[in-house]
């Protein structure tokens, strides 16, 4: 077996591949988000009848996890791989499984599962059922077909495939810490790169960030989600939703959100993501049933 | 007589729908077999995680056919008669047939190919398939009314004898190619008949038998744990549930670092079982052993040893995430920790988790405190309930001289016992919900109570006070330990008997299927708790003391439950009934062994003898003197045998027995003087065996009564000519049925 790809040739890899089969390769969207599925090249072009296939790395923050750089397998900002396609292909399996195998892995000495995990994310008023995919007992994947997406039915069905990056990554160069990782094959370490941003995002996210202030970020993201809404321009509006969702995060690595009220603001930006969703629809509509005849949401 | 197979093969099916899934088929194609008139032979089915199988051995090449007449008017009758039947039949004039002047719809059906029925059934199948949660999938998901399935529909091989029955389902078209196993061999198979299905697929790596790769993953992982000199911990779920995650199953060893069995046992196994569904071993002490065994789908080309390799990674993984928790866990008091429960919501309309708290705490120490609980509860119960399962036999209680079981308002023990029992009750109590609140509960919400007790006895609580918080759920179900501790046994009725009262006072009780809040699952542990460990008890009062207002309903509710776990225990329904018909009895350790004593009588030959003399008697009673209770002994009360349990009136009953006998005094006949005699003796008896509880006893002196009876019957008319003989003769029939009456309401009993 040749030398373990480096994580960055993983990514290049990774863009190859699904490059080849016809994907659109994006770039990271840049606002701060909880994953890859927030992007609206997932959300929002998962919603209506036209295909759309694409394949992205999408920065995801999770400042609950944040472990001051100090856990071996636990980050705060880390890296999804995203593959969105629209209507879902029948051999999307075979797809799948072709990229793991691009990436190094060998079917004949490891261990591949498809072990049921139903997703949903009530932020998104979303669902789909699928499952994470083990690599000799680890999730490596999380596969899944949307059936609803901001409250809609998917119609078509996306399939959509986001792969953890740092665990394939610790897995293919067999590292016990994600801080270990080659970044590069000219020396740089995933640490490097990234353990000092753990330790003072880690700080920032739990000690140091102004609670009133992301209150009032809060108020204002879905204050401006609502203007957004009024004017018809729902991308922005989702922009906003996005935003709201993350600065939630924020305020509840904080500890400032009592259980009662968690509920609340889970149910907010869920609003704000579904009537983001409903008016993009509403204004989209028009153009996807002049393709597609009879095509109701 | 032909076979037919079914393949619908799929992306991975979730192993927790596949045997049901497997019945459901079963039942769907029997179904359309039925609705063609087909008599379903023997059916087989099978599952894998990617395809859903049945066979149907010797199937008919075509259906029967059939002949159906529908009787309609004489052909004499008016038209509007006529119009109607052909409206009703769809049929025309010309289309029926007459005979002997009446009309007949003949339809015909002629016999179908069975192929036909077969291509029709399978689309009908797939449509009307039960799963719990189904999807779309695909291009044709553009329609909302496209086909669904538990996943993508892949394949379907469907086919009779060796013909392919031709169908399209879901956009998939129906042949005789099949994939074997997606690694071993990925390539396409050809399926000659059901005959030959089962071989092929085992030469590709699938074997299709769900029970066999179980059998494969036992037999496999025994033995892998064994040459390693430990012993599997055996998990039927666990089998299962790897079995349907596994065309070829290959069970594997592994090991952990041993520095993670700090950890609690419980925390691992359950770490190890339900994230990553590895069995569990233990070494020659019976301890948990740092192994693992994990089952591959693949036969690997190193003998596993990159799969074992980072399976243990990721085990060691989690387990350094669980020893994280439970190490900063250990930092914090529980007491420390209760604060965070007055900001969970125990039921919005019962408060919060603190405020349960301290309902369980207080009544944990009025159980202690009001005698109830004592410091000897529990304690050597099981030798005298034979193993723990059953009540402490009443022989046993009454014939020992020192009692089990202190009676309710018995001597309290010493203060000082008594005093460290309620402190240890209440404190457990206290510390009981703490762990709700910990890191390692929130990760795993099952081993609430068992974190609980570590962390107590690790900050030094009492052994007591550890085990009451670590056992204070249980049982948690039939079958699970009830706890004999009295510190524990005073947190977990206070706990349940809170949820029951709490729930009940604000009018959530359970109805129907709905149990929301698990309040039967709550009475079945109380009942065990008290039954087990006889208790003595009088419900109302504790139900009372947890503040229930509506009693009724609670205490009914209690009946039902116990007549439940009765019937699963064997305890005849209509002997409960009969004791339970005499009222006032609400000390269920008391009711019960009255019930056992019954049951153990009554299929003994003089209890089958006695309970057919007493059912003589008050049929006679019923019949001859209906009005009995107006004249026979005269208390003035609807029913004379209302006060013969009151002791208050039993020398006065028993006086005016003696004058009534002397006034009514006539030469006996031997057989009735010698009921006389035997009742004389085996009332006191059974009184006395009754007031020490032993309710065999009681039996016993009745069972004397048997001969008498029989012989009474036998020789004596009852109904006399001579009034006053008549009249002393219903008396005494009354007098055998008050005697009865003293153990159970025999008009109950059933047989």
């Amino acid at each position: 077996m040749s030398a373990p790809l480096s994580f960055q040739k993983m990514i290049l890899t990774l863009h190859d591949y699904w490059s080849d089969r016809g994907c659109v390769i994006l770039q990271p969207y840049d606002m701060r988000m909880g994953a890859g599925t927030f992007h609206p090249a997932t959300t929002l072009r998962a919603l209506g009848p036209e295909p759309w296939n694409a394949a992205f790395v999408q920065p995801s923050r999770r400042p609950t996890d944040g472990r001051y750089g100090e856990n071996p397998n636990r980050l705060q900002h880390y890296y999804q791989y995203q593959v969105i396609l629209k209507p879902s292909p029948p051999d999307l399996q075979e797809l799948y499984l072709g990229s793991l195998a691009a990436i190094g892995i060998d079917f004949t000495q490891h261990d591949i599962r498809f072990v049921e995990d139903d997703w949903e994310s009530p932020t998104l008023g979303a669902w789909g059922l699928g499952w994470e995919v083990w690599c000799d007992g680890m999730e490596v994947t999380q596969f899944t077909y949307f059936q609803q997406m901001g409250g809609y039915d998917c119609k078509p069905v996306a399939g959509e495939l986001t792969y953890g990056l740092e665990r394939l990554a610790m897995y293919i160069q067999d590292k016990d810490s994600v801080y270990d990782l080659a970044f590069n094959d000219a020396g740089v370490t995933y640490g490097d790169v990234f353990l000092e941003n753990e330790r003072q995002m880690s700080k920032w996210n739990f000690e140091v960030a102004d609670t009133d202030a992301l209150f009032d970020l809060f108020k204002k993201a879905a204050a401006e989600c609502e203007n957004a809404l009024a004017n018809d321009v729902p991308i922005a509006a989702y922009e906003q939703a996005i935003e709201a969702s993350h600065v939630f995060n924020l305020l509840n690595a904080r500890g400032v959100i009592s259980v009662a009220e968690r509920q609340a603001y889970i149910g907010r930006v869920r609003d704000l993501a579904k009537a983001s969703c409903a008016k993009f629809i509403e204004t989209q509509t028009p153009q996807w049933q002049a393709k597609y005849p009879g095509w109701v949401a | 007589m032909t076979d037919f197979l079914l393949e619908l093969r799929s992306e991975e099916i979730p192993a927790r729908m596949q045997a049901r899934a497997r019945e459901d088929l079963q039942k769907l194609f029997a179904g359309e077999l039925g609705k063609a008139g087909i008599a379903a032979g023997r059916i087989t089915t099978y599952a894998t995680p990617r395809r859903l199988v049945l066979i149907a051995h010797d199937l008919p090449e075509r259906t029967e056919p059939v002949r159906e007449e529908v009787k309609g008017p004489r052909a004499s009758a008016p038209p509007q008669a006529l119009e109607g039947f052909l409206r009703k039949t769809g049929l025309t004039r010309e289309a029926l047939t007459e005979r002997d002047g009446v009309l007949f719809a003949v339809t015909e059906v002629p016999g179908r190919e069975t192929a036909a029925v077969l291509a029709a059934a399978i689309p009908a199948i797939v449509r009307a398939f039960p799963w719990p949660k189904s999807m779309r999938w695909g291009a044709a998901s553009l329609s909302p009314e496209s086909p669904r399935w538990v996943r993508p529909l892949q394949g379907i091989v469907a086919l009779f004898g060796s013909d392919v029955v031709p169908c399209d389902v879901a956009g998939v078209t129906s042949g005789a190619v099949t994939l074997g196993h997606r690694f071993h061999h990925p390539g396409a198979i050809t399926i000659g008949s059901a005959a030959d299905y089962v071989e092929k697929l085992r030469a590709c790596h699938v074997i299709v038998d769900q029970d066999e790769r179980a059998a494969i993953i036992a037999v496999g992982a025994k033995m892998a744990a064994q040459g390693a000199g430990l012993t599997l911990v055996e998990d039927e779920g666990l089998l299962a549930e790897n079995a349907g995650l596994t065309e070829w199953p290959v069970p594997l060893i592994g090991r952990f670092d041993e520095a993670f069995l700090a950890v609690p046992p419980e925390v691992i196994q359950l770490t190890a079982r339900v994230n990553q569904k590895y069995f569990v071993c233990r070494d020659g002490d019976g301890k948990l052993a740092n192994a693992f065994v994990c089952t591959a789908n693949i036969d690997a080309a190193d003998g596993g040893e990159r799969i074992v390799a980072g399976n243990a990674k990721v085990l060691a993984a989690r387990l350094s995430d669980a020893k994280f928790f439970y190490e900063t866990d250990l930092k914090t008091r529980l007491e420390d920790q209760l604060p965070k429960l007055e900001k969970i919501v125990f039921h919005e309309k019962l408060g919060t988790v603190a405020d349960k708290v301290e309902r369980v705490a207080k009544l944990a120490r009025w159980l202690v405190e009001s005698g109830i609980i004592l410091p000897g509860t529990g304690r050597g119960t099981a030798g005298a309930a034979g193993g723990g399962g059953g009540l402490p036999s009443p022989e046993t209680a009454a014939n020992a001289d020192t009692p089990l079981h202190h009676p309710a308002d018995g001597p309290p023990p010493r203060a000082g016992e008594d005093m460290a029992l309620a402190d240890m009750a209440e404190r457990a109590a206290r510390l009981a919900k703490a762990d709700l609140v910990t890191g390692m509960v929130g990760e795993f919400p099952e081993l609430q109570g068992l974190m609980g007790g570590y962390y107590a006895a690790a900050q030094g609580e009492r052994a007591e006070v550890a085990e009451a918080v670590r056992d204070h759920y249980k049982p948690v179900g039939q079958g699970d330990d009830v706890p004999t501790a009295p510190v524990t046994v005073a947190v977990a009725l206070a706990d349940k008997l809170d949820s029951i009262v709490q729930f009940f006072a604000v009018g959530l009780k359970p109805s129907g299927s709905k149990d929301p809040f698990a309040l039967r699952r709550s009475a079945l542990g109380v009942l065990a708790l008290l039954l087990d460990n006889g208790i003595r008890v009088s419900l109302s009062k504790a139900t009372a003391a947890a503040g229930a207002t509506a009693h009724e309903d609670v205490l009914d509710f209690f009946a039902d439950r116990l007549k439940v776990q009765q019937r699963e225990a064997g305890v005849r329904h209509d002997l409960i009934d009969a004791v339970f018909a005499l009222g006032g009895e609400d000390d269920l350790v008391r009711l019960l062994s009255r019930v056992h004593a019954l049951q153990a009588f009554v299929t003994t030959e003089d209890g089958a003898n006695l309970l057919a003399g007493y059912k003589r008697a008050a049929n006679i009673l019923k019949k001859e003197a209906p009005g009995t209770s107006k004249h026979i002994p005269e208390t003035g009360e609807e029913d004379p045998l209302a006060e013969v349990e009151d002791p208050d009136f039993a020398p006065i009953v028993a006086e005016y027995a003696r004058t009534e006998r002397e006034k009514r005094d006539y030469d006996r006949e031997p057989a009735e003087a010698a009921l006389i005699t035997a009742l004389d003796a085996a009332e006191p008896q059974a009184a006395a065996a009754i007031a020490a509880e032993d309710f065999a006893g009681a039996m016993a002196a009745l069972a004397s009564l048997r001969a008498p009876i029989d012989a009474f019957f036998t020789d004596v008319t009852v109904n006399d000519a001579d009034p006053h003989k008549r009249t002393a003769r219903l008396s005494l029939l009354a007098r055998v049925r008050d005697a009865v009456h003293r153990v159970a309401d025999f008009s109950k009993i059933e047989g």
